[in-house]
């Protein structure tokens, strides 16, 4: 299909918006995972802002696509979008983490309007997407379930069972991306558990498979529609990104997986990420 | 007596469920045959989701099953629904309130020959330290159905224990079962046995032995572990003075555990539990286990006499 360059130049631009409220909110609440929020913003945007078929007035809708953050620390990414779209106010963002709010450090279902599934313990929300895709297929309903995971999660075991079942059911109607900025608390992936050849495994686990450049919208948006129209059994995108992607001194930085900027540092990357809007 | 199979109770009324609601559905992690879910697998194909031996993503699945209005009812053994995807239960079961029925065999003990790493002895415990959910274990084949049909017809995550071996057949086919209500199969005076799920009819044939002796005891069922029967315990604790639980599990932080903590708070008084004595057990029959680690009819009986001559 040929790309738009309208709606790519509005996505990148609402991707920088995006990154925006995640160092917002993260040096508000002086707690909260910058890297992996940046690292996601764009398939994040990309998702939120031009495919999920949603509704901000009735977050329940039963025919909504569902949208799990299996990696649930990046959730002020996730937070950003569902209050640009409209599923609580703004303000709401100044809250992160705090007692008063309704965003939990890693994100809940039950307290947050918006949010598919409570997320936050690693190598979990494929499972659960496993489970709202074969709903989906019994209750004959063309909703669509999108999972983004993190590449660390590629180290918990029940990933993998997910992927089993994932095709074991042919689930076409369930994709997911992978945020893979090759970093994880302790290091490089390559250092604390390798997990190449990554394409490799995902092909043997029976998925559709592509790996593009995550912050690449043309890319990002084009391996979304392959993904949907691919028939009979689930997808995976291998999308490389970079840990804090955005912001200079973050970028492929372990030390900003979970690290609130000071206020110089705001100040900087508020500066830096303010050119992508102009 | 007439013996059948809770497990089986469980199998035959879920597909009675399944044939009245679309929206029940049954994972399995592939011991169809055992759990009794095959009976579910043969009439609604479409609806029974073999997810393999995977029991943490059995959970997840159920999770975003549920997620979407679904009544997933998940099953494998007590032992590994309760530790193998204990975490998954807690975080995506419990914390999110869905409306799973986590419906489970071969709880406690009655895997017996199968040794330790099939026996669930610390289970009820794990479950009922978790917020939202509802922990039963049943007595016998007419009550697992009726707790599967009140688990089906209330929101919210539960926990079914059902076990290995025929028990005898103690409750009619009709039998009035509410979630957290106990059952007084026999009054008396001198001193009160709780049980529950398999351990119940040993408690029965204890309340023989001690009936013999001249000893009259009140004999609770208490198959909801969670929320517990608080009302009966604190009566039974003002009418007979004395309590003694019995339970297949592990004595910390089961049945025994429960009934302490009313006691405790409302009515202290003298209160023994029997239960595996906070250690594993090994293979052998279900009877010899029982004699083995000090659960049997006798040690029961023994136990009764024991406190109520602790009386003040």
């Amino acid at each position: 299909m040929m790309m738009n360059k309208e709606t790519i130049k509005r996505l990148k631009k609402k991707s920088c918006q995006l990154k925006i409220d995640v160092i917002d909110m993260i040096h508000t609440a002086q707690s909260g995972h910058p890297g992996g929020s940046l690292s996601a913003a764009d398939i994040v945007t990309a998702l939120y802002f031009h495919f999920m078929k949603i509704d901000p007035e009735d977050p329940s809708w039963p025919d909504r696509d569902r949208f799990i953050l299996s990696k649930g620390h990046a959730c002020p990414i996730w937070y950003a979008a569902l209050a640009r779209h409209g599923f609580f106010k703004k303000d709401e963002l100044k809250k992160l983490r705090r007692i008063d709010g309704i965003l939990q450090g890693h994100p809940d279902m039950n307290k947050t309007p918006g949010i598919d599934m409570t997320t936050g313990s690693l190598g979990n929300g494929l499972g659960a997407g496993v489970g709202m895709a074969l709903s989906a297929k019994y209750l004959k309903k063309d909703y669509y379930t999108y999972v983004v995971i993190g590449c660390s999660e590629h180290n918990e075991g029940v990933l993998w069972e997910a992927a089993l079942c994932a095709a074991k059911f042919s689930l076409d109607n369930l994709l997911a991306i992978v945020d893979y900025n090759k970093l994880q608390l302790d290091g490089y992936n390559e250092e604390v558990l390798p997990i190449e050849p990554i394409v490799d495994k995902w092909v043997s686990f029976g998925f559709y498979v592509q790996r593009i450049d995550g912050h690449d919208m043309s890319a990002i948006i084009e391996a979304v529609e392959n993904a949907r129209s691919k028939k009979n059994m689930p997808s995976v995108i291998i999308a490389d990104t970079v840990k804090g992607k955005g912001v200079s001194y973050m970028e492929d930085v372990c030390s900003w997986h979970g690290k609130a900027p000071d206020d110089s540092q705001y100040k900087k990357a508020i500066d830096e990420l303010k050119e992508g809007l102009a | 007596m007439k013996t059948a199979y809770t497990r089986e109770g469980y199998g035959h009324e879920i597909v009675e469920l399944g044939k009245a609601d679309p929206n029940i559905v049954v994972l399995e992690a592939d011991i169809s045959s055992s759990t009794k879910t095959c009976y579910f697998a043969e009439k609604f194909p479409e609806r029974f989701f073999n997810v393999g031996v995977s029991e943490q993503n059995e959970v997840m699945v159920a999770a975003g099953l549920a997620s979407t209005g679904l009544t997933p009812f998940l099953s494998t053994y007590s032992v590994f629904s309760s530790m193998r995807a204990c975490e998954q239960v807690r975080t995506f079961i419990c914390y999110t309130n869905l409306n799973v029925k986590i419906a489970v065999s071969h709880g406690g003990l009655t895997p017996c020959t199968d040794g330790v790493t099939h026996q669930a002895t610390e289970d009820l415990g794990i479950m009922r330290i978790m917020p939202n959910m509802t922990v039963i274990a049943p007595t016998d084949y007419n009550m697992s159905r009726a707790a599967v049909r009140a688990a089906a017809n209330t929101k919210g995550p539960f926990y079914l224990r059902f076990t290995r071996d025929k028990l005898p057949v103690i409750y009619d086919k009709d039998m009035d079962f509410e979630v957290g209500k106990s059952i007084r199969l026999k009054d008396g005076a001198d001193g009160t046995i709780i049980s529950s799920g398999d351990m119940t009819h040993i408690a029965l044939e204890a309340a023989d032995l001690l009936d013999k002796e001249g000893i009259d005891v009140r004999l609770i069922d208490m198959p909801t572990l969670k929320p517990i029967d608080r009302p009966a315990i604190i009566e039974a604790a003002k009418d007979t003075g004395a309590i003694v639980t019995a339970e297949d599990h592990q004595i910390n932080g089961g049945l025994g555990s429960a009934v302490a903590e009313v006691l405790v708070e409302n009515y202290p008084i003298p209160m023994a539990r029997i239960a595996l004595p906070d250690t594993f057990a090994r293979s052998g029959e279900y009877r010899e286990l029982l004699d083995m680690y000090g659960m049997g009819p006798s040690h029961i009986a023994s136990a009764v006499k024991d406190t109520i001559k602790r009386k003040p």
